[in-house]
């Protein structure tokens, strides 16, 4: 079966389109109920429980309270970019979606369905690109709001976002060396079994870049502007940074936006490094179309679903690990978060970076084949990589409080300004 | 020129950011997983009040209706905040009554002293505290609501230890 082409191309990624926007927005009311439902259990309290069944009617009940509020507009704000700043928040965390595949491919009677919006052959280097957008939003809306702290918000924001994203695609580099390509269903495959075609890992990448999974996890973290990372907010210094002047429903699309882009970082860590669609341990979803347009795998509709429902599982529970750690730790001082993201992280990927090309030289002159064995000696290297980097982060003055050389007289606040 | 900082060296084990963050998560996440949580879903489920608890007022009456308040001014009298509004008045057998019997709930302190003043055990506070008004006269209760109230009224000591020890 071919892929679909023609008029039918067209219809099915407008209905894509259509579908995947409505889920994402779905997936983002859901994610707030879910948060306040998390964090209240964590607290011991029972979370929203008044508004429908186990609280899950309160998100309408937020909606429509934020529909109903007055508008506010300081007089100090820029109007134009005022308007424009939420805009900017929502847009790239959602037009990020276009490149995620969330399920195996979909057989029609005109040709096979992808179920991703765009695969464009950029593939994870427009998911990066537009990654930084999500910095306008936030600078943006801390500049025009015309009040000192949302401007201090809105250049914390900025400044963090910009010295994560280095680390952030760096963390992904690894993943270029071992799968040779950036298409995100290519990514997924490569994570899969196949009897025929190409060789694959056979593995999540999980286990073979273990430790880019975490450096790219923390820089999603920082790039979602949530705790431990959330100094553009900061509450107790800045009210609420960025979006102190917003009220009623550009609040509120700032909020859509980070959940949006809490969920849009959750699945790229899911396509990326957790085998995207792919069911574990069953081969039958191993679904692959090739380059040329031949289909390896037998896709069927139920296999969609399947696949569909795993992917979702797999992105909900690292949303939950997202809200986990939001409820846990506690906020950054900012030289700290400089210093972790010029000081560490950036040279750390660059050592991954260095070793991981290293080891794949030595395993292609070694002469294993990319296959389950590729991925079992990178799964050794990355777990002593893991070792050290926690032994080395244990005993790292960074992030110590107290420690010496972690305040030495106001100095590191200069250096972080500059950062 | 700047000051020297006193640093206290503090042991890796308290220190760590990797471990106490490691254990942070492990407690939210112990806490997360209980099915042991706090709320009290307070309207459905309410307190249960001692019985001392000194809340709004209530007038007791004789089995046939009326007040049993003899209008004899001791609770205006003792009343620490002036709350009440007394006017005496006395019927045909030369009995007095309250002609005109008033509190003023929003001013009350509810220190109970003029349940333990009253000779006849009229006025008595209430175990009762969901008071909500849309107007500030309404908070003065006569002598006709204080007799339609209907909660249980305040104990001055508790049955089980009558000195209070």
């Amino acid at each position: 079966m071919n892929p679909v082409t023609g008029g039918a191309f067209v219809l099915a990624t407008v209905g894509k389109v259509v579908l995947f926007f409505s889920v994402l927005m779905l997936a983002v009311m859901l994610a707030t109920i879910f948060e306040r439902k998390v964090c209240g259990f964590m607290q011991d309290r029972s979370g929203p429980n008044r508004v429908g069944p186990w609280g899950l009617l309160q998100v309408i009940a937020d909606g429509l309270k934020n529909l109903l509020k007055e508008e506010t507009m300081p007089a100090q704000a820029v109007r134009p970019f005022f308007l424009l700043a939420p805009v900017l928040g929502i847009l790239p965390a959602t037009i990020l979606f276009a490149v995620i595949p969330f399920a195996s491919p979909l057989p029609t009677q005109w040709g096979l369905v992808e179920m991703i919006v765009a695969d464009v052959p950029i593939g994870f280097l427009y998911v990066l690109a537009i990654g930084s957008i999500g910095v306008y939003g936030v600078a943006m809306g801390g500049w025009a709001s015309g009040s000192k702290y949302s401007l201090l918000g809105g250049l914390r924001g900025s400044a963090q976002m910009v010295s994560y994203e280095v680390a952030l695609a760096l963390s992904l580099v690894p993943l270029i060396l071992l799968t040779g390509d950036v298409r995100a269903p290519e990514i997924v495959s490569m994570q899969q079994t196949f009897t025929a075609g190409p060789a694959t890992y056979a593995t999540w990448f999980m286990f073979p870049l273990l430790v880019g999974l975490f450096f790219f996890f923390v820089s999603g973290l920082a790039e979602t502007n949530r705790l431990p990372f959330d100094l553009p907010e900061a509450e107790a210094e800045l009210i609420t940074g960025y979006h102190t002047e917003y009220s009623a429903m550009k609040f509120s699309m700032f909020m859509i936006g980070e959940f949006a882009h809490v969920i849009t970082v959750a699945a790229l860590v899911t396509v990326f490094f957790l085998g995207g669609w792919d069911i574990p341990f069953w081969q039958g979803d191993n679904i692959r179309v090739l380059s040329d347009g031949t289909v390896i795998g037998e896709p069927t509709w139920w296999k969609t679903l399947l696949t569909l429902g795993a992917f979702g599982v797999k992105t909900s529970l690292l949303v939950l690990v997202f809200v986990w750690i939001r409820w846990t730790l506690p906020r950054f001082r900012y030289d700290q978060l400089m210093d972790l993201g010029w000081k560490f992280m950036l040279e750390a990927v660059t050592v991954y970076i260095l070793v991981i090309a290293f080891v794949i030289l030595g395993i292609e002159a070694v002469g294993i084949p990319a296959g389950g064995w590729y991925a079992f000696v990178l799964f050794l290297v990355n777990l002593a990589l893991a070792g050290v980097l926690f032994f080395a982060m244990d005993r790292g003055t960074l992030i110590r409080g107290g420690a010496k050389g972690a305040r030495p007289g106001g100095g590191d606040a200069a250096e972080g300004q500059g950062g | 020129m700047p000051g020297e900082v006193k640093v206290v060296e503090r042991p890796r084990a308290e220190s760590s950011y990797v471990r106490a963050a490691a254990k942070g998560m492990s407690i939210t996440m112990r806490h997360l997983l209980s099915p042991n949580k706090k709320t009290q879903q307070y309207p459905d489920e309410k307190w249960e009040l001692a019985p001392r608890t000194r809340g709004t007022h209530r007038m007791a009456v004789h089995e046939d209706g009326r007040a049993k308040c003899v209008a004899c001014g001791l609770c205006p009298t003792v009343c620490p905040v002036n709350c009440i509004k007394l006017v005496p008045a006395e019927d045909e057998s030369g009995e007095r009554y309250a002609a005109i019997y008033e509190i003023d709930e929003f001013r009350c302190i509810f220190c109970g002293y003029c349940q333990e003043v009253c000779p006849v055990e009229a006025i008595h506070l209430g175990v009762h505290y969901e008071n909500a008004e849309y107007s500030r006269e309404r908070w003065v209760y006569d002598l006709e609501r204080l007799v339609e109230q209907e909660h249980d009224v305040t104990a001055l000591w508790d049955p089980q230890d009558p000195a209070s020890q």
